[in-house]
């Protein structure tokens, strides 16, 4: 209700610097980081390429057919065929889900897990933080494939399992990231308030410093999403990922990809282009999220 | 700083014990054995007999803490026994592979380095120019490229040139020659996984060069010499050029570490012998003895690479002291 009005309030009130909308903060992201945004579109269409799979396609993924072997590109077939006679965009598309999943849940589990022991390893300090420290080392310094290997030997091929090789080798990385920030945040005086107040360590790690360790947490998750699609690759490549008849990228190019290379290059390009299309729209919009919450992280 | 490469020495004793405990528990919770195994690709059935026999031959009977510490006091004493897939001893085994491995670890980092130094250089001097553009896009798309994928179309490159150059294709040779017997057919195998490998590694290396010189152009010595009316050129050789690349040493340090574990999936693609390649056989074989060894060679180059680059740092920008 309106009591007092002036003349030109109702200008005054357009001027006012109102809090910008959803839309008007991605409309300043896409200006301020074309790169970024085009990276955003790479990601936005591999979603859409992964959740509306069964829609964008009139073959099945998985089923062989012997008739149309290595056909090149044309109408039908828009990217050819394997070996097998499938038709590889259709593969490729159904590969974003395996590619999205990976890459998603493996980056996810790392950056929290290290998000988690990070922070609490910066808060409590001591001896924790030392064991922790080397316990990171090792992890760090272990092989990556052979961790994989054996992760694979152990409990088998699979999606699941890859998630597990890819997610180890990323949590002493986010966690030593974090753990620097958090190492500030420690030092702050809202921490020592919380303390006196008598809260217990479980809800000041959870409560007052996770909150402010989150942009290095975001950008580590980012960047990681990438990483882990590449990893996937090559471990399907190597055979110790996913399996056939699974559509995945790395797969495509193992086997057939490098028989037929030169009578078939299709079946060598086009995976290879969607791995490095995904990877590269990732780096370029973890990239310019870094620079936008956190522009003095090195990542 | 002796007493930093002390202590840094100290401090890779836990790492790697913690890396040998994780290899050998890691190892031997992959369900059956090497003589399981290697008795069923033998293709008769098995007999529990020759199975007991073959555990006691290698010595897999004894308590698994005491299999562990004698494991610990080969290390020590630098014994590494012999293979248990091939009965020869690791040493032989692994000298056979390292000479590859090392040779396009190295070739793959000097391809970096003269990849990385001069593009990010000119990218920083250029900054928002075409050129800038132009190398900043070719080093995103080489991290992005998986080197495997690079390797697969250096070789169709090749397959394809070739044929139509001499007719008939031509391929890189697969048995290795040292680079002192013959270094034309050594490097004419070579030189494909070195590059598919080092434009991968150039890419970031590159990046840190271009933000590293974008610093220091900007810093006070370098206006006071563009002041005093020294060529730009000379400033950007000799006095921006030698302060940007300290980060880029322990950029090139750190991956060049990550590297001798990572020819695996390269040495699969252009057929090489490697350490990679050991290492996917040692582990599917379950070849105890060789996986550990191997293991342990990559996790110590890791940490004694670490430690070297930390030490060269130190040594190239005399600000930088390690008190404690």
């Amino acid at each position: 209700m309106a009591t007092i009005s002036h003349p030109g309030d109702e200008a005054a009130l357009g001027e006012a610097p109102l809090r910008p909308s959803r839309w008007q903060l991605l409309g300043r992201f896409c200006a301020q980081n074309p790169l970024g945004a085009g990276g955003g579109l790479v990601v936005l269409v591999m979603m859409v390429m992964a959740i509306f799979a069964e829609e964008m396609t009139r073959f099945d993924p998985t089923a062989n057919n012997f008739g149309d072997m290595l056909t090149a590109p044309n109408l039908e077939y828009w990217l050819g065929t394997d070996q097998f006679g499938r038709d590889l965009y259709t593969r490729i598309v159904f590969g974003a889900r395996t590619a999205l999943l990976v890459g998603f849940v493996s980056a996810f589990a790392g950056a929290t897990i290290g998000l988690i022991l990070g922070v609490a390893s910066a808060y409590f300090g001591g001896l924790f933080d030392l064991i922790f420290q080397r316990v990171m080392d090792v992890v760090m310094a272990f092989p990556l494939v052979i961790l994989a290997l054996a992760v694979v030997s152990i409990f088998g091929t699979g999606a699941q399992n890859v998630i597990v090789a890819i997610t180890i080798p990323f949590i002493p990385r986010c966690a030593r990231v974090v753990r620097s920030s958090a190492l500030a945040v420690r030092e702050t005086p809202f921490i020592d308030a919380a303390r006196a107040c008598g809260f217990s360590h479980t809800r000041i790690v959870l409560r007052h410093m996770v909150p402010n360790v989150m942009a290095p947490y975001i950008v580590m998750m980012t960047a990681a999403v990438g990483q882990a699609i590449l990893i996937e690759a090559s471990l399907s490549f190597l055979g110790l990922g996913v399996q056939e008849p699974t559509p995945a990228w790395g797969l495509m190019l193992r086997g057939g990809a490098q028989e037929y290379a030169e009578s078939a290059p299709w079946v060598a390009i086009y995976p290879g282009i969607a791995i490095s299309l995904a990877v590269f729209g990732f780096n370029l919009f973890g990239d310019a999220l870094r620079d936008w919450l956190d522009p003095k992280l090195k990542v | 700083m002796y007493f930093y490469i002390f202590k840094r020495l100290t401090l890779m004793i836990p790492t790697l014990l913690g890396a040998a405990a994780l290899v050998f528990f890691l190892m031997r919770l992959i369900p059956g054995d090497i003589c399981t195994l290697r008795l069923a690709t033998g293709g008769g059935s098995i007999n529990p007999g020759v199975v007991k026999a073959c555990r006691l031959e290698l010595g897999m009977d004894q308590p698994i803490l005491l299999q562990f510490w004698l494991f610990i006091k080969g290390l020590i004493t630098f014994d590494f026994g012999r293979s248990m897939w091939t009965g020869r001893p690791i040493v032989d085994e692994v000298a056979l592979r390292f000479q590859l491995s090392l040779q396009v670890a190295i070739m793959a980092t000097i391809t970096a380095i003269l990849i990385a130094i001069p593009l990010g250089t000119i990218s920083a001097v250029k900054q928002n120019t075409w050129v800038d553009y132009l190398v900043r896009a070719f080093s995103i798309a080489g991290v992005a490229m998986p080197s495997f994928w690079l390797g697969i179309l250096i070789i169709l490159a090749i397959l394809i040139t070739s044929k139509a150059l001499f007719g008939s294709p031509w391929m890189p040779p697969i048995k290795y020659v040292p680079l002192w017997v013959d270094p034309v057919y050594n490097l004419s195998m070579l030189i494909w996984p070195a590059l598919a490998t080092g434009y991968r590694y150039s890419a970031v290396a590159t990046r840190m060069t271009r933000s590293a010189m974008l610093e220091v152009l900007r810093e006070d010595y370098v206006r006071t010499a563009r002041a005093k009316g020294v060529f730009r050129s000379l400033i950007v050789r000799r006095h921006a050029l030698r302060n940007a690349l300290l980060p880029v040493v322990t950029i090139i340090g750190i991956e060049f570490a990550f590297l001798m574990g990572g020819l695996v999936v390269t040495e699969q693609v252009f057929n090489l012998n490697g350490l990679g390649k050991l290492f996917v056989e040692s582990v599917s074989n379950q070849d105890y003895t060789m996986t550990q060894a191997l293991v342990m060679l990559v996790v110590t180059i890791f940490a004694f690479t670490n430690l070297i680059v930390d030490v060269i740092y130190a040594w190239l920008d005399p600000r930088i002291r390690y008190s404690r």
